[in-house]
């Protein structure tokens, strides 16, 4: 109660400050209304000045619409569409706190060890010592929690480098994992649990398929974004600023609200929306929403941007950075879950080298290496790149070998296309 | 008729929106030791970088002519084959090699890409031997001190055929005895028939070992004297490099001033690697409601060195001393605390230290202070925006919006960026470093009118400036400051630049 006052307070003062300073200067209102009318872009100057912005979500609709058309149509069938997301899950929860790392200018390599570390965990504790799945599953994201805090500790407070204790960290926990299972596959697990990752939301309004709820939820999801592009321009407006021309911003919701609908309705024909797809959509704006609109995820920006000028602004630099890994643990800990009940099975391979997935999916999708930029939306872009390449190549038959030739390419393609883009911005 | 090694004619160089030299001359005879002298941004080093090829030639204006020729630079390597080599203020040596590797880095005595070891180890011994150094070649020069690494520089000139060396502040890091030693060893070369130009703040070892005097000013020339023909006195110089036109450059204010506000007691700071070196003694500061205190000093006097350790700690260690706010003491032991207690520190550089440079002005005004655009940590962006647009309007920010990423802003934009962000965090005393440097005239005085409000609406200023003119035409208050300590504290009335120079250079 009473730090709310004293923020009211700052304001108050803040908008005081503004004026008396503002009298200063007669012909300030003069130079804000020419800028207003300076910032009305046509919509193709806007396509192209946010051409990296909607360049991977281009890529990723030439992908799959070349994948459905080189596989007959196979790509985008209701069963290969829901085994698409089931598949790449994990891959996108991580990308979530991987992008938080590396906004915040770190790595984590350790992600994929964690991922068969905790599934070997859940597995020992709920089928060797038979515990119930209420209390495994926060026990292992508290597992997470850990394992992120102690290779955050070093990180943070002793500046030692990320990449060399996360490196430290995939040694470790793969030991581990291999040392609770000793050695073996540990399963199988309660059906319950299994629901995690390969359940499907029943459908409350028939048996039949279509699956109605998933179309209704794809609908409300769909008017959802709609009703908060909206309202968030009209607020634009508000202040005189056109963020981007009408007519571009109406198509793009239109199609935005269109895709969702339809993949929803792909969907609702074979056995409905997937649990774990529900998982990545509430976490998907959690995340968004701590990146874009609280002082948190403004901090680590700021921080990967400039670490000593946000030191300077009086920033907790390390505690943080430290948060950041804690999430990354807890993260890599929920996909050892899904990824364990998926199988079926811990076994000590689970999660082998999905650490480059994680990393190449938030490069991809646009975060710098540098730190300070990236954005959630991005990484899910990047993470679905690499899933529906994986899938499509998988469908076609070509061969593991040249399907890493070509994703180490794409990659390449990717990063490059960013540099060039931003030294012609320059 | 004298024998001139260097003839720099007519040398024009200009930034964007600066001029820094105009049609500067400068004559070097053979055999003898030049001293530079100028305030700081008079000019001297863009001289040296322009002599060296560090701008290449086609990027200045006026003629460089060497040993009778006129030269074309086109960097550092080409000027360094003519003989002319220069010792930069900072040293440009690589810590973790050898003496030996360092000498003839770049320059290695080898065949086939191959290093001849046993060559090697001979020439530097011979080298270091003539600098007067009694290390075995294979230290490494992590483990040497500043002089003495400043010895390893001048032998790896040698090692280069040097003619003409120019040494930028050798002492200014040293110690007296270091300092006698270097300057014997200029009068050495001279005796060998090396050239040298020195540039220098400190007229006692200027009025030493130079033959001749240059005196720049405001990028210009001012005038050459012969240190054999006339007698030349301190005031002399000192007159020559301050004097110059100061009116209407600031703006007026009537000093309004009340209570004391900010008054920091025995600060004492030690440097935050080598232990032993104090880098801050005992210094005693106040600032009043409405008072615009200035500090001087040269650079490397320890000014930012001391806001930044009032500032949160955020540099040096062993840190002692009490910081007060109207008579109560203050924790200021982090950053964070620093500012809730009232503080604001804006920082020399700006784009290192002060920006997030690839953000956009928005998120840089409200940066330190998201608490008072946001509740429950979850941040208004409508209030946010009209915050920072107030401000861009109040402070005059030239641009289209506050979208714009602060990277491509003017120096003078980025700067009222830097000052939105503190004036939004509402300090009671704002600490202001080098506030317009690398500014524009223009620029510069809309943020003397800032500082003049700022001081009008009660709060306390501590400006820190290298510019002395600055100082006296904004604060009511200066203390001057010299290797880490004040050696002076001057009022308005009395202050003027000749006794803030023979404060610093007597001291």
């Amino acid at each position: 109660m009473d730090q709310t006052k004293t923020l009211k307070n700052r304001q108050a003062q803040a908008v005081v400050a503004g004026q008396g300073t503002s009298s200063m200067s007669n012909n300030s209102s003069s130079v804000s209304d020419s800028s207003a009318a300076a910032s009305k872009p046509s919509a193709l100057a806007h396509m192209k000045h946010h051409f990296r912005d909607y360049g991977m979500l281009l890529a990723l609709v030439v992908i799959m619409g070349l994948f459905q058309v080189l596989t007959d149509g196979t790509l985008m069938r209701p069963i290969n569409l829901t085994n698409l997301f089931l598949q790449n899950s994990y891959i996108i929860i991580m990308a979530f706190g991987m992008l938080l790392v590396i906004v915040a200018g770190h790595i984590d390599l350790s992600v994929g060890s964690v991922v068969g570390f905790v599934g070997a965990a859940a597995a020992v504790m709920m089928v060797h010592w038979g515990w119930s799945m209420a209390l495994v599953v926060p026990v292992c994201l508290l597992l997470g929690c850990a394992i992120g805090a102690a290779q955050g500790y070093w990180i943070a407070y002793w500046k030692i480098p990320s990449f060399i204790v996360t490196l430290a960290g995939m040694l470790v926990f793969r030991g581990l994992t291999l040392a609770v299972l000793e050695g073996q596959s540990v399963g199988p697990f309660s059906p319950s649990f299994q629901l995690m990752s390969t359940g499907f939301i029943p459908d409350v309004f028939s048996d039949d398929r279509p699956n109605i709820t998933a179309i209704v939820l794809g609908v409300i999801a769909a008017a959802t974004i709609v009703f908060l592009a909206a309202r968030a321009r009209a607020r634009s407006l508000q202040f005189g600023i056109e963020d981007e021309p009408f007519t571009f911003y109406v198509v793009k919701n239109g199609l935005i609200a269109a895709a969702i609908i339809y993949i929803s309705y792909l969907l609702s024909t074979y056995r409905g929306l997937p649990n774990v797809l529900i998982t990545m959509g509430v976490l998907m704006c959690a995340y968004t929403f701590l990146t874009n609109r609280t002082t948190l995820g403004r901090r680590i920006y700021a921080i990967g941007g400039n670490v000593k000028a946000a030191k300077l602004s009086g920033i907790n630099t390390e505690r943080l950075t430290f948060l950041t890994f804690v999430n990354m643990g807890m993260l890599a800990a929920l996909a050892g879950l899904i990824f364990a009940a998926r199988l079926n099975t811990a076994t000590p391979k689970a999660g082998l080298a999905f650490e480059l997935d994680v990393i190449a999916a938030v490069f991809i999708g646009g975060a710098s290496m540098s730190g300070g930029v990236g954005k959630i939306i991005g990484a899910v872009i990047g993470a679905l790149i690499m899933g529906v390449m994986n899938n499509g190549m998988s469908i076609l038959g070509i061969g593991i070998e040249w399907q890493q030739v070509i994703k180490g390419l794409v990659l390449l393609a990717a990063v490059i296309f960013d540099v060039v883009n931003k030294n012609k911005s320059r | 008729m004298q024998d001139i090694i260097l003839e720099m004619r007519g040398i024009t160089k200009t930034f964007p929106g600066v001029k820094a030299l105009d049609n500067v001359n400068l004559k070097v005879r053979r055999g003898e030791i030049h001293a530079l002298c100028g305030e700081n941004g008079a000019g001297k080093s863009t001289l040296m970088k322009v002599l060296s090829g560090v701008y290449p030639h086609g990027s200045y204006d006026g003629d460089i002519v060497y040993e009778g020729r006129t030269m074309s630079f086109g960097g550092i390597a080409d000027s360094e084959r003519e003989g002319i080599i220069i010792i930069h203020q900072e040293l440009a040596l690589v810590p973790l090699l050898s003496i030996a590797e360092n000498l003839f880095l770049g320059n290695e005595i080898a065949s086939h890409g191959i290093i001849d070891w046993p060559s090697v180890f001979k020439r530097t011994e011979a080298l270091l031997k003539k600098v007067g150094l009694s290390e075995t070649p294979s230290t490494l020069v992590e483990k040497l001190g500043v002089g003495k690494q400043q010895l390893v520089e001048i032998a790896k000139a040698l090692a280069k055929d040097v003619k003409l060396l120019i040494l930028d502040e050798p002492t200014a890091a040293l110690q007296e005895n270091d300092s006698q030693k270097l300057l014997d060893l200029l009068l050495e070369f001279r005796a060998q028939g090396i050239s040298s130009i020195l540039i220098s703040h400190k007229l006692n070892e200027v009025s030493r070992v130079a033959d001749s005097i240059t005196v720049l000013r405001d990028g210009t020339s001012v005038e050459t004297m012969d240190c054999h023909a006339d007698s030349i006195s301190e005031e002399h110089i000192i007159r020559g490099m301050v004097g110059r036109d100061m009116a209407h450059r600031y703006p007026t204010r009537t000093p309004k001033i009340g209570d004391t506000l900010l008054q920091i007691r025995d600060w004492n700071v030690w440097h935050p690697e080598s232990a032993e070196r104090q880098m801050i003694r005992n210094v005693s500061l106040s600032v009043a409601a409405g008072e615009v205190v200035g500090i001087a000093g040269l650079m490397g006097a320890g000014r930012t060195e001391l806001a930044m350790s009032v500032f949160g700690r955020s540099y040096g260690r062993n840190i002692s001393g009490s910081v007060q706010l109207r008579g109560k003491e203050i924790d200021v032991s982090t950053v964070r605390r620093a500012v809730d207690s009232g503080l604001a520190y804006v920082t020399e550089d700006r784009k290192e230290l002060g920006l997030i440079l690839d953000e956009t002005i928005l998120c840089n005004t409200t940066l330190a202070n998201l608490e008072g655009v946001s509740s429950h940590g979850v941040i208004d962006d409508n209030q946010e925006r009209k915050i920072s647009e107030d401000y861009r309007a109040a402070l005059r920010i030239r641009t289209p919006g506050v979208f714009q990423k602060t990277v491509n802003l003017s120096g003078g934009n980025q700067q009222k960026v830097v000052l939105s962000k503190w004036l939004f965090a509402q300090p009671e005393v704002l600490i202001l470093d080098e506030p317009t440097r690398g500014i524009d005239v223009g620029a510069k005085f809309e943020i003397y009118s800032i500082i003049n409000q700022l001081a009008d609406e009660g709060k306390g200023v501590i400006m820190i400036s290298s510019e002395m003119p600055e100082l006296l035409g904004m604060c009511d208050r200066i203390y001057v400051m010299n290797e880490g300590a004040f050696v002076g504290e001057l009022a308005r009335h009395e202050a003027s630049q000749e006794k803030i120079m023979s404060m610093i250079v007597t001291a």
